[in-house]
Protein backbone atom coordinates (compact mmCIF):
# COMPACT_ATOMS: atom_id res chain seq x y z
CA UNK A 1 0.00 0.00 0.00
CA UNK A 2 1.30 2.96 -0.67
CA UNK A 3 2.26 5.74 1.79
CA UNK A 4 0.72 8.81 0.35
CA UNK A 5 -2.70 7.37 -0.59
CA UNK A 6 -5.46 5.53 1.17
CA UNK A 7 -8.16 3.84 -0.49
CA UNK A 8 -11.33 4.02 1.10
CA UNK A 9 -14.40 2.55 1.03
CA UNK A 10 -16.88 4.74 1.93
CA UNK A 11 -19.66 2.22 3.02
CA UNK A 12 -17.47 0.67 5.85
CA UNK A 13 -14.80 3.36 7.13
CA UNK A 14 -15.81 5.88 9.12
CA UNK A 15 -14.54 8.84 6.75
CA UNK A 16 -14.57 11.73 9.30
CA UNK A 17 -13.38 11.56 13.00
CA UNK A 18 -14.53 14.87 13.81
CA UNK A 19 -18.00 16.14 11.74
CA UNK A 20 -20.41 14.09 9.50
CA UNK A 21 -21.69 15.66 7.26
CA UNK A 22 -25.05 17.23 6.96
CA UNK A 23 -26.12 14.80 4.49
CA UNK A 24 -24.18 11.46 3.73
CA UNK A 25 -26.53 9.32 1.14
CA UNK A 26 -29.57 10.24 -1.18
CA UNK A 27 -32.35 8.61 -2.89
CA UNK A 28 -34.30 9.97 -5.69
CA UNK A 29 -37.42 8.68 -6.61
CA UNK A 30 -36.89 10.12 -10.69
CA UNK A 31 -40.27 8.47 -11.45
CA UNK A 32 -43.67 6.71 -10.45
CA UNK A 33 -44.08 5.52 -13.85
CA UNK A 34 -42.58 1.71 -15.02
CA UNK A 35 -42.57 -0.07 -18.24
CA UNK A 36 -43.52 -3.03 -15.93
CA UNK A 37 -46.59 -4.02 -14.38
CA UNK A 38 -45.89 -5.87 -10.78
CA UNK A 39 -48.60 -6.99 -9.00
CA UNK A 40 -46.53 -6.82 -5.60
CA UNK A 41 -45.01 -3.46 -6.43
CA UNK A 42 -45.92 -0.07 -4.49
CA UNK A 43 -45.39 2.56 -6.68
CA UNK A 44 -45.57 1.64 -10.26
CA UNK A 45 -47.85 3.78 -12.71
CA UNK A 46 -48.00 3.24 -16.19
CA UNK A 47 -45.02 4.37 -18.00
CA UNK A 48 -47.57 6.68 -20.39
CA UNK A 49 -49.30 7.88 -17.56
CA UNK A 50 -49.04 12.18 -18.65
CA UNK A 51 -49.66 13.33 -15.16
CA UNK A 52 -47.40 11.64 -13.85
CA UNK A 53 -44.52 12.70 -15.96
CA UNK A 54 -45.87 16.29 -16.21
CA UNK A 55 -45.52 16.24 -12.45
CA UNK A 56 -42.17 15.19 -11.74
CA UNK A 57 -39.34 17.04 -10.97
CA UNK A 58 -37.38 18.77 -13.97
CA UNK A 59 -33.68 17.86 -14.64
CA UNK A 60 -32.93 21.52 -13.88
CA UNK A 61 -34.83 21.24 -10.44
CA UNK A 62 -32.96 17.13 -10.13
CA UNK A 63 -29.40 19.02 -10.85
CA UNK A 64 -30.41 21.71 -8.09
CA UNK A 65 -31.07 19.36 -5.45
CA UNK A 66 -27.92 17.24 -6.16
CA UNK A 67 -25.74 20.24 -6.28
CA UNK A 68 -27.17 21.09 -3.14
CA UNK A 69 -26.49 17.61 -1.60
CA UNK A 70 -23.31 17.24 -2.46
CA UNK A 71 -21.91 20.86 -1.21
CA UNK A 72 -23.96 19.19 1.80
CA UNK A 73 -21.62 16.91 1.59
CA UNK A 74 -23.48 13.72 0.23
CA UNK A 75 -21.21 10.67 -1.30
CA UNK A 76 -24.20 8.36 -2.29
CA UNK A 77 -27.19 8.70 -4.52
CA UNK A 78 -29.53 5.69 -5.22
CA UNK A 79 -31.88 6.45 -8.54
CA UNK A 80 -34.76 4.43 -7.86
CA UNK A 81 -38.45 4.65 -8.89
CA UNK A 82 -40.71 3.61 -10.29
CA UNK A 83 -38.03 2.48 -13.45
CA UNK A 84 -35.60 5.34 -13.50
CA UNK A 85 -34.15 4.65 -17.12
CA UNK A 86 -37.81 5.49 -18.28
CA UNK A 87 -36.64 8.97 -18.33
CA UNK A 88 -35.76 10.43 -21.32
CA UNK A 89 -33.03 12.54 -19.48
CA UNK A 90 -31.46 10.03 -17.11
CA UNK A 91 -28.34 9.80 -18.48
CA UNK A 92 -27.55 13.61 -18.28
CA UNK A 93 -28.72 13.28 -14.68
CA UNK A 94 -26.77 10.23 -14.19
CA UNK A 95 -23.45 12.22 -15.51
CA UNK A 96 -24.32 15.60 -13.90
CA UNK A 97 -24.60 13.36 -10.71
CA UNK A 98 -20.93 11.76 -11.17
CA UNK A 99 -19.31 14.59 -12.21
CA UNK A 100 -20.02 16.15 -8.51
CA UNK A 101 -17.78 12.97 -7.29
CA UNK A 102 -21.02 11.21 -5.75
CA UNK A 103 -21.67 7.41 -6.52
CA UNK A 104 -24.83 6.13 -8.19
CA UNK A 105 -26.53 3.01 -7.05
CA UNK A 106 -29.46 2.39 -9.45
CA UNK A 107 -32.28 0.41 -9.44
CA UNK A 108 -33.91 -1.10 -12.34
CA UNK A 109 -35.37 -4.17 -14.53
CA UNK A 110 -32.83 -4.29 -17.22
CA UNK A 111 -35.47 -3.92 -19.47
CA UNK A 112 -33.91 -0.35 -20.93
CA UNK A 113 -30.24 -1.53 -20.73
CA UNK A 114 -29.32 -0.63 -24.45
CA UNK A 115 -26.02 -1.23 -25.30
CA UNK A 116 -25.40 2.68 -25.02
CA UNK A 117 -26.36 3.21 -21.58
CA UNK A 118 -24.14 -0.48 -20.79
CA UNK A 119 -21.47 1.46 -22.44
CA UNK A 120 -21.84 4.46 -20.58
CA UNK A 121 -21.85 2.27 -16.98
CA UNK A 122 -18.76 1.07 -18.76
CA UNK A 123 -16.64 3.91 -19.16
CA UNK A 124 -18.17 6.13 -16.52
CA UNK A 125 -19.09 3.55 -14.03
CA UNK A 126 -21.69 4.16 -11.08
CA UNK A 127 -19.45 2.80 -8.27
CA UNK A 128 -21.95 1.22 -7.10
CA UNK A 129 -22.95 -2.43 -8.28
CA UNK A 130 -26.46 -1.93 -10.17
CA UNK A 131 -29.20 -3.63 -8.65
CA UNK A 132 -31.35 -5.39 -11.01
CA UNK A 133 -34.64 -6.99 -9.77
CA UNK A 134 -35.66 -10.60 -11.67
CA UNK A 135 -38.68 -12.61 -10.90
CA UNK A 136 -37.57 -15.43 -12.79
CA UNK A 137 -35.51 -17.64 -15.82
CA UNK A 138 -38.50 -18.33 -17.96
CA UNK A 139 -40.44 -16.16 -19.81
CA UNK A 140 -43.88 -17.49 -18.64
CA UNK A 141 -42.61 -16.61 -14.83
CA UNK A 142 -41.39 -13.55 -15.42
CA UNK A 143 -44.08 -11.80 -17.47
CA UNK A 144 -46.79 -13.61 -14.72
CA UNK A 145 -45.07 -11.00 -12.21
CA UNK A 146 -44.44 -8.00 -14.39
CA UNK A 147 -47.73 -8.43 -17.36
CA UNK A 148 -45.61 -7.00 -20.02
CA UNK A 149 -45.18 -8.91 -23.29
CA UNK A 150 -41.04 -9.04 -24.70
CA UNK A 151 -39.93 -7.73 -21.29
CA UNK A 152 -38.29 -11.38 -20.38
CA UNK A 153 -36.21 -10.94 -23.31
CA UNK A 154 -35.66 -7.24 -23.00
CA UNK A 155 -34.86 -7.30 -19.30
CA UNK A 156 -32.06 -10.83 -20.22
CA UNK A 157 -30.82 -8.49 -23.30
CA UNK A 158 -30.15 -5.58 -20.55
CA UNK A 159 -28.43 -8.30 -18.16
CA UNK A 160 -26.73 -9.65 -20.99
CA UNK A 161 -25.29 -6.38 -22.38
CA UNK A 162 -23.78 -5.53 -18.20
CA UNK A 163 -21.97 -8.93 -18.43
CA UNK A 164 -20.68 -7.97 -21.68
CA UNK A 165 -19.26 -4.52 -20.72
CA UNK A 166 -18.48 -5.65 -17.08
CA UNK A 167 -20.56 -3.58 -15.63
CA UNK A 168 -20.66 -4.66 -11.87
CA UNK A 169 -24.41 -5.61 -10.95
CA UNK A 170 -26.14 -7.89 -8.82
CA UNK A 171 -29.86 -9.29 -9.29
CA UNK A 172 -32.35 -9.96 -6.79
CA UNK A 173 -35.89 -11.14 -6.53
CA UNK A 174 -39.27 -11.87 -4.61
CA UNK A 175 -40.93 -14.46 -3.31
CA UNK A 176 -44.09 -14.72 -4.89
CA UNK A 177 -46.49 -17.69 -5.89
CA UNK A 178 -45.41 -17.75 -9.79
CA UNK A 179 -41.76 -18.17 -9.33
CA UNK A 180 -41.33 -20.05 -5.82
CA UNK A 181 -40.57 -23.40 -7.52
CA UNK A 182 -37.50 -21.40 -8.67
CA UNK A 183 -35.78 -20.59 -6.31
CA UNK A 184 -32.86 -22.80 -6.34
CA UNK A 185 -32.46 -22.64 -10.33
CA UNK A 186 -32.28 -18.79 -10.16
CA UNK A 187 -30.06 -18.41 -7.23
CA UNK A 188 -27.73 -21.75 -8.69
CA UNK A 189 -27.83 -19.05 -11.87
CA UNK A 190 -26.93 -15.92 -10.06
CA UNK A 191 -23.22 -17.47 -9.35
CA UNK A 192 -22.57 -16.97 -12.64
CA UNK A 193 -22.94 -13.27 -12.23
CA UNK A 194 -19.06 -11.71 -11.57
CA UNK A 195 -20.31 -9.67 -8.97
CA UNK A 196 -22.86 -11.93 -6.88
CA UNK A 197 -20.91 -12.53 -3.99
CA UNK A 198 -23.83 -13.62 -2.05
CA UNK A 199 -27.24 -15.48 -2.71
CA UNK A 200 -29.67 -13.02 -3.92
CA UNK A 201 -31.69 -10.60 -2.01
CA UNK A 202 -35.75 -11.42 -1.39
CA UNK A 203 -38.46 -9.26 -1.17
CA UNK A 204 -41.18 -11.17 0.84
CA UNK A 205 -42.70 -7.96 3.00
CA UNK A 206 -44.65 -6.36 -0.16
CA UNK A 207 -45.94 -3.15 1.14
CA UNK A 208 -49.11 -1.17 0.21
CA UNK A 209 -49.46 1.38 -2.52
CA UNK A 210 -48.01 4.65 -1.52
CA UNK A 211 -51.51 5.92 -3.13
CA UNK A 212 -53.17 4.07 -1.45
CA UNK A 213 -55.15 2.28 -4.40
CA UNK A 214 -57.30 0.19 -2.27
CA UNK A 215 -58.32 -2.37 -5.30
CA UNK A 216 -54.62 -3.19 -5.45
CA UNK A 217 -54.04 -3.17 -1.98
CA UNK A 218 -56.19 -6.14 -1.63
CA UNK A 219 -54.00 -7.90 -4.46
CA UNK A 220 -51.23 -7.53 -2.35
CA UNK A 221 -52.51 -8.02 0.49
CA UNK A 222 -53.41 -11.59 -0.96
CA UNK A 223 -49.45 -12.06 -1.89
CA UNK A 224 -48.38 -12.20 1.68
CA UNK A 225 -46.78 -15.41 2.49
CA UNK A 226 -48.24 -17.07 5.80
CA UNK A 227 -45.51 -16.38 8.63
CA UNK A 228 -44.74 -20.29 8.87
CA UNK A 229 -43.88 -19.71 5.12
CA UNK A 230 -42.00 -16.61 5.55
CA UNK A 231 -39.82 -18.47 8.17
CA UNK A 232 -39.28 -21.53 5.79
CA UNK A 233 -37.35 -18.99 3.00
CA UNK A 234 -35.58 -17.05 5.70
CA UNK A 235 -34.36 -20.47 7.32
CA UNK A 236 -33.72 -22.28 3.74
CA UNK A 237 -29.84 -21.97 4.88
CA UNK A 238 -30.38 -22.21 8.57
CA UNK A 239 -26.79 -21.66 10.05
CA UNK A 240 -26.16 -18.06 8.14
CA UNK A 241 -29.90 -17.22 9.31
CA UNK A 242 -29.04 -18.01 12.66
CA UNK A 243 -25.47 -16.22 12.35
CA UNK A 244 -27.15 -13.30 10.97
CA UNK A 245 -29.58 -12.97 13.97
CA UNK A 246 -26.85 -13.36 16.66
CA UNK A 247 -25.35 -10.76 15.37
CA UNK A 248 -28.59 -8.50 14.50
CA UNK A 249 -29.93 -9.05 18.08
CA UNK A 250 -26.21 -8.35 19.56
CA UNK A 251 -26.52 -5.14 18.25
CA UNK A 252 -30.33 -3.73 17.59
CA UNK A 253 -32.82 -5.04 20.00
CA UNK A 254 -34.61 -3.41 22.88
CA UNK A 255 -38.02 -1.84 23.32
CA UNK A 256 -38.29 1.34 21.54
CA UNK A 257 -40.57 3.33 24.16
CA UNK A 258 -43.00 5.94 23.01
CA UNK A 259 -40.30 7.43 20.47
CA UNK A 260 -41.84 6.55 16.98
CA UNK A 261 -38.27 6.70 14.85
CA UNK A 262 -35.72 4.62 16.43
CA UNK A 263 -34.12 3.71 12.75
CA UNK A 264 -31.91 6.27 11.48
CA UNK A 265 -34.48 7.89 9.04
CA UNK A 266 -33.22 11.36 8.28
CA UNK A 267 -30.36 11.19 10.15
CA UNK A 268 -27.72 12.62 7.39
CA UNK A 269 -29.90 11.00 4.76
CA UNK A 270 -33.08 11.24 3.57
CA UNK A 271 -35.30 10.48 0.44
CA UNK A 272 -36.75 12.89 -2.62
CA UNK A 273 -39.78 12.04 -4.63
CA UNK A 274 -40.75 12.12 -7.98
CA UNK A 275 -42.61 15.15 -7.29
CA UNK A 276 -39.54 17.19 -5.16
CA UNK A 277 -40.67 15.76 -1.26
CA UNK A 278 -38.11 15.75 0.73
CA UNK A 279 -38.82 12.58 3.03
CA UNK A 280 -36.86 11.28 5.87
CA UNK A 281 -36.70 7.70 4.47
CA UNK A 282 -37.67 6.28 1.31
CA UNK A 283 -40.91 4.52 2.40
CA UNK A 284 -42.26 6.92 4.57
CA UNK A 285 -45.02 9.22 2.58
CA UNK A 286 -46.97 10.65 5.67
CA UNK A 287 -48.03 14.30 4.19
CA UNK A 288 -47.00 15.86 8.07
CA UNK A 289 -42.94 14.02 7.56
CA UNK A 290 -42.72 15.35 4.22
CA UNK A 291 -40.40 18.62 3.29
CA UNK A 292 -41.94 20.27 -0.08
CA UNK A 293 -38.52 21.19 -1.76
CA UNK A 294 -40.16 24.04 -3.57
CA UNK A 295 -40.51 25.81 -0.51
CA UNK A 296 -36.83 24.84 1.20
CA UNK A 297 -33.99 23.50 0.51
CA UNK A 298 -32.68 20.07 1.85
CA UNK A 299 -30.37 21.60 4.31
CA UNK A 300 -33.48 23.84 5.94
CA UNK A 301 -35.41 20.23 6.03
CA UNK A 302 -32.59 18.13 7.39
CA UNK A 303 -31.56 21.12 10.43
CA UNK A 304 -35.21 22.01 10.81
CA UNK A 305 -37.86 19.99 9.87
CA UNK A 306 -36.43 16.35 10.16
CA UNK A 307 -35.37 16.60 13.89
CA UNK A 308 -38.95 17.41 14.78
CA UNK A 309 -40.02 14.59 12.50
CA UNK A 310 -37.34 12.15 14.51
CA UNK A 311 -38.36 13.67 17.78
CA UNK A 312 -42.16 12.39 17.40
CA UNK A 313 -44.09 10.47 20.04
CA UNK A 314 -46.92 7.57 19.94
CA UNK A 315 -50.12 8.06 21.08
CA UNK A 316 -51.89 5.00 20.06
CA UNK A 317 -52.41 2.80 23.24
CA UNK A 318 -53.05 0.01 21.06
CA UNK A 319 -49.19 0.74 20.11
CA UNK A 320 -47.96 1.96 23.47
CA UNK A 321 -48.89 -1.59 24.87
CA UNK A 322 -47.64 -3.66 22.42
CA UNK A 323 -45.06 -2.23 19.75
CA UNK A 324 -43.11 0.60 22.20
CA UNK A 325 -42.82 -2.66 24.93
CA UNK A 326 -41.35 -5.08 22.07
CA UNK A 327 -37.96 -6.29 21.94
CA UNK A 328 -38.12 -7.95 18.87
CA UNK A 329 -38.99 -3.99 16.96
CA UNK A 330 -35.76 -4.48 15.48
CA UNK A 331 -36.79 -7.78 13.41
CA UNK A 332 -40.45 -6.40 13.12
CA UNK A 333 -41.02 -4.78 9.54
CA UNK A 334 -43.50 -2.58 11.73
CA UNK A 335 -42.27 1.54 11.69
CA UNK A 336 -43.74 4.89 10.71
CA UNK A 337 -43.67 4.31 7.09
CA UNK A 338 -45.27 0.80 6.83
CA UNK A 339 -47.65 1.82 9.30
CA UNK A 340 -48.78 5.05 7.66
CA UNK A 341 -49.03 2.49 4.46
CA UNK A 342 -51.65 -0.08 6.24
CA UNK A 343 -53.21 2.34 8.45
CA UNK A 344 -52.49 6.09 7.46
CA UNK A 345 -51.28 6.94 11.01
CA UNK A 346 -48.02 6.76 12.02
CA UNK A 347 -48.37 4.55 15.17
CA UNK A 348 -50.22 1.57 14.66
CA UNK A 349 -49.09 -2.17 14.92
CA UNK A 350 -49.64 -3.92 12.14
CA UNK A 351 -50.59 -7.70 12.82
CA UNK A 352 -49.23 -8.73 9.81
CA UNK A 353 -45.45 -8.17 10.68
CA UNK A 354 -46.00 -8.78 14.07
CA UNK A 355 -46.92 -12.33 13.54
CA UNK A 356 -43.87 -12.59 11.32
CA UNK A 357 -41.34 -11.64 14.28
CA UNK A 358 -43.15 -13.50 16.64
CA UNK A 359 -42.78 -16.84 14.36
CA UNK A 360 -39.57 -16.09 14.04
CA UNK A 361 -38.48 -15.29 17.32
CA UNK A 362 -40.48 -18.46 18.57
CA UNK A 363 -38.50 -20.50 16.03
CA UNK A 364 -35.10 -18.83 17.83
CA UNK A 365 -36.14 -20.10 20.93
CA UNK A 366 -36.60 -16.47 21.84
CA UNK A 367 -40.52 -16.65 22.94
CA UNK A 368 -42.57 -19.99 23.85
CA UNK A 369 -45.86 -20.53 21.88
CA UNK A 370 -48.00 -18.80 24.44
CA UNK A 371 -46.10 -15.22 24.86
CA UNK A 372 -45.99 -12.42 23.35
CA UNK A 373 -43.02 -10.21 23.09
CA UNK A 374 -44.27 -6.97 24.82
CA UNK A 375 -45.02 -8.83 27.98
CA UNK A 376 -41.16 -10.61 28.66
CA UNK A 377 -39.79 -8.75 31.35
CA UNK A 378 -36.23 -10.88 31.03
CA UNK A 379 -35.75 -10.52 27.31
CA UNK A 380 -32.31 -9.40 27.96
CA UNK A 381 -31.36 -12.56 29.49
CA UNK A 382 -33.09 -14.27 26.95
CA UNK A 383 -31.15 -12.26 24.27
CA UNK A 384 -27.35 -13.11 26.12
CA UNK A 385 -28.26 -16.73 26.05
CA UNK A 386 -29.54 -17.31 22.10
CA UNK A 387 -26.24 -14.90 21.75
CA UNK A 388 -23.62 -16.91 23.62
CA UNK A 389 -25.74 -20.00 22.58
CA UNK B 1 9.93 12.85 -13.53
CA UNK B 2 11.35 16.13 -14.67
CA UNK B 3 11.60 18.98 -12.29
CA UNK B 4 10.22 21.29 -14.76
CA UNK B 5 7.51 19.48 -15.41
CA UNK B 6 4.00 20.41 -14.62
CA UNK B 7 1.11 18.43 -13.28
CA UNK B 8 -2.88 19.26 -12.34
CA UNK B 9 -5.84 16.81 -11.02
CA UNK B 10 -6.75 14.58 -14.08
CA UNK B 11 -10.55 14.94 -15.67
CA UNK B 12 -11.14 11.51 -14.66
CA UNK B 13 -11.55 11.57 -10.77
CA UNK B 14 -13.55 14.40 -8.69
CA UNK B 15 -11.64 15.35 -6.00
CA UNK B 16 -14.29 16.65 -2.85
CA UNK B 17 -12.99 18.32 0.16
CA UNK B 18 -15.96 16.95 2.58
CA UNK B 19 -15.90 18.00 6.30
CA UNK B 20 -11.82 19.06 5.81
CA UNK B 21 -11.54 15.04 4.56
CA UNK B 22 -9.47 15.20 0.75
CA UNK B 23 -11.72 12.34 -1.02
CA UNK B 24 -10.63 11.44 -5.01
CA UNK B 25 -13.94 9.95 -6.01
CA UNK B 26 -12.89 7.89 -9.64
CA UNK B 27 -15.09 9.53 -12.86
CA UNK B 28 -13.92 6.99 -15.57
CA UNK B 29 -13.50 4.06 -15.28
CA UNK B 30 -9.93 2.59 -14.39
CA UNK B 31 -9.05 4.37 -11.88
CA UNK B 32 -9.72 1.99 -8.81
CA UNK B 33 -9.01 -1.29 -8.65
CA UNK B 34 -12.65 -1.92 -7.56
CA UNK B 35 -15.33 -0.30 -9.01
CA UNK B 36 -16.27 1.15 -4.96
CA UNK B 37 -13.07 2.32 -3.73
CA UNK B 38 -12.96 5.96 -3.04
CA UNK B 39 -9.34 7.63 -2.14
CA UNK B 40 -7.98 10.00 0.58
CA UNK B 41 -4.09 10.83 0.98
CA UNK B 42 -2.67 11.23 4.13
CA UNK B 43 -1.38 14.97 5.52
CA UNK B 44 2.05 14.37 2.88
CA UNK B 45 -0.10 13.72 0.59
CA UNK B 46 -2.79 16.59 0.93
CA UNK B 47 -0.11 19.12 1.10
CA UNK B 48 1.71 18.60 -1.96
CA UNK B 49 -1.79 17.86 -3.53
CA UNK B 50 -2.98 21.45 -2.93
CA UNK B 51 -0.35 22.78 -4.98
CA UNK B 52 -0.43 20.46 -7.98
CA UNK B 53 -2.38 23.13 -9.69
CA UNK B 54 -1.28 23.16 -13.56
CA UNK B 55 0.89 26.09 -12.62
CA UNK B 56 3.63 25.15 -10.26
CA UNK B 57 6.48 22.98 -11.62
CA UNK B 58 7.82 19.85 -8.87
CA UNK B 59 10.85 22.54 -8.51
CA UNK B 60 8.52 25.38 -7.31
CA UNK B 61 6.40 23.36 -5.40
CA UNK B 62 9.58 21.37 -3.71
CA UNK B 63 10.68 25.20 -2.89
CA UNK B 64 7.02 26.30 -1.26
CA UNK B 65 6.43 23.32 1.00
CA UNK B 66 10.59 23.57 2.49
CA UNK B 67 9.18 27.18 2.99
CA UNK B 68 6.11 26.07 4.87
CA UNK B 69 7.19 22.69 6.58
CA UNK B 70 10.59 21.79 8.54
CA UNK B 71 12.62 19.35 6.69
CA UNK B 72 15.47 18.89 4.49
CA UNK B 73 14.65 20.06 0.92
CA UNK B 74 15.74 16.40 -0.38
CA UNK B 75 13.60 14.84 1.78
CA UNK B 76 10.84 17.16 0.84
CA UNK B 77 11.51 16.58 -2.97
CA UNK B 78 11.37 12.93 -2.52
CA UNK B 79 8.07 12.99 -1.16
CA UNK B 80 6.88 15.35 -4.04
CA UNK B 81 8.19 13.08 -6.73
CA UNK B 82 7.00 10.04 -5.08
CA UNK B 83 3.14 10.87 -5.10
CA UNK B 84 3.07 13.12 -8.14
CA UNK B 85 4.78 9.55 -9.74
CA UNK B 86 2.26 7.75 -7.81
CA UNK B 87 -0.84 9.88 -8.74
CA UNK B 88 0.54 9.83 -12.29
CA UNK B 89 0.17 6.23 -12.14
CA UNK B 90 -3.87 6.04 -11.16
CA UNK B 91 -4.52 8.61 -13.75
CA UNK B 92 -5.62 10.94 -10.91
CA UNK B 93 -3.18 13.84 -12.27
CA UNK B 94 -1.89 14.85 -15.51
CA UNK B 95 0.93 16.72 -17.15
CA UNK B 96 0.01 20.23 -18.20
CA UNK B 97 2.20 20.84 -21.64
Amino acid sequence: MSSYIEKIRSDKAALWCDSAPLLTSLDIELTERCNNNCVHCYINLPAENIAARERELTTDKIKNILDEAASLGCLHVKFTGGEPLLRKDFEDIYLFTRKLGIKVLLFTNAVLITPYMADLFSEIPPLQQIEVTLYGLKKETYESVTNVNGSFEAAQQGIQLLLEKKVPFVVKGSTLLQNREEFDAFEAWATNIPDMNRPPAYTMFYHLRSNKDEEKNRAIRKLRLPPENVLNILTRRSPEYIKEMKSFFEKFTQPPGDHLFSCSAAKAKGSVDSYGFFKPCLMLRAPDTLYDLKKGSLKEALTDFFPKVQQLKAENSDYLKRCARCFLKGICEQCPAISWLENSTLDTPVDYFCDVAHTQARHLGLLREDEMSWNIPDWETRIKRFCSG
Amino acid sequence: MKSDAVYAPSDDIVARNIEGELIIVPLAAGVGDMEDELFTLNETGRAIWDELDGKKTITEIVQNLSVEYDGEEGEIEADVIGIAAELLKRRMIVAVT
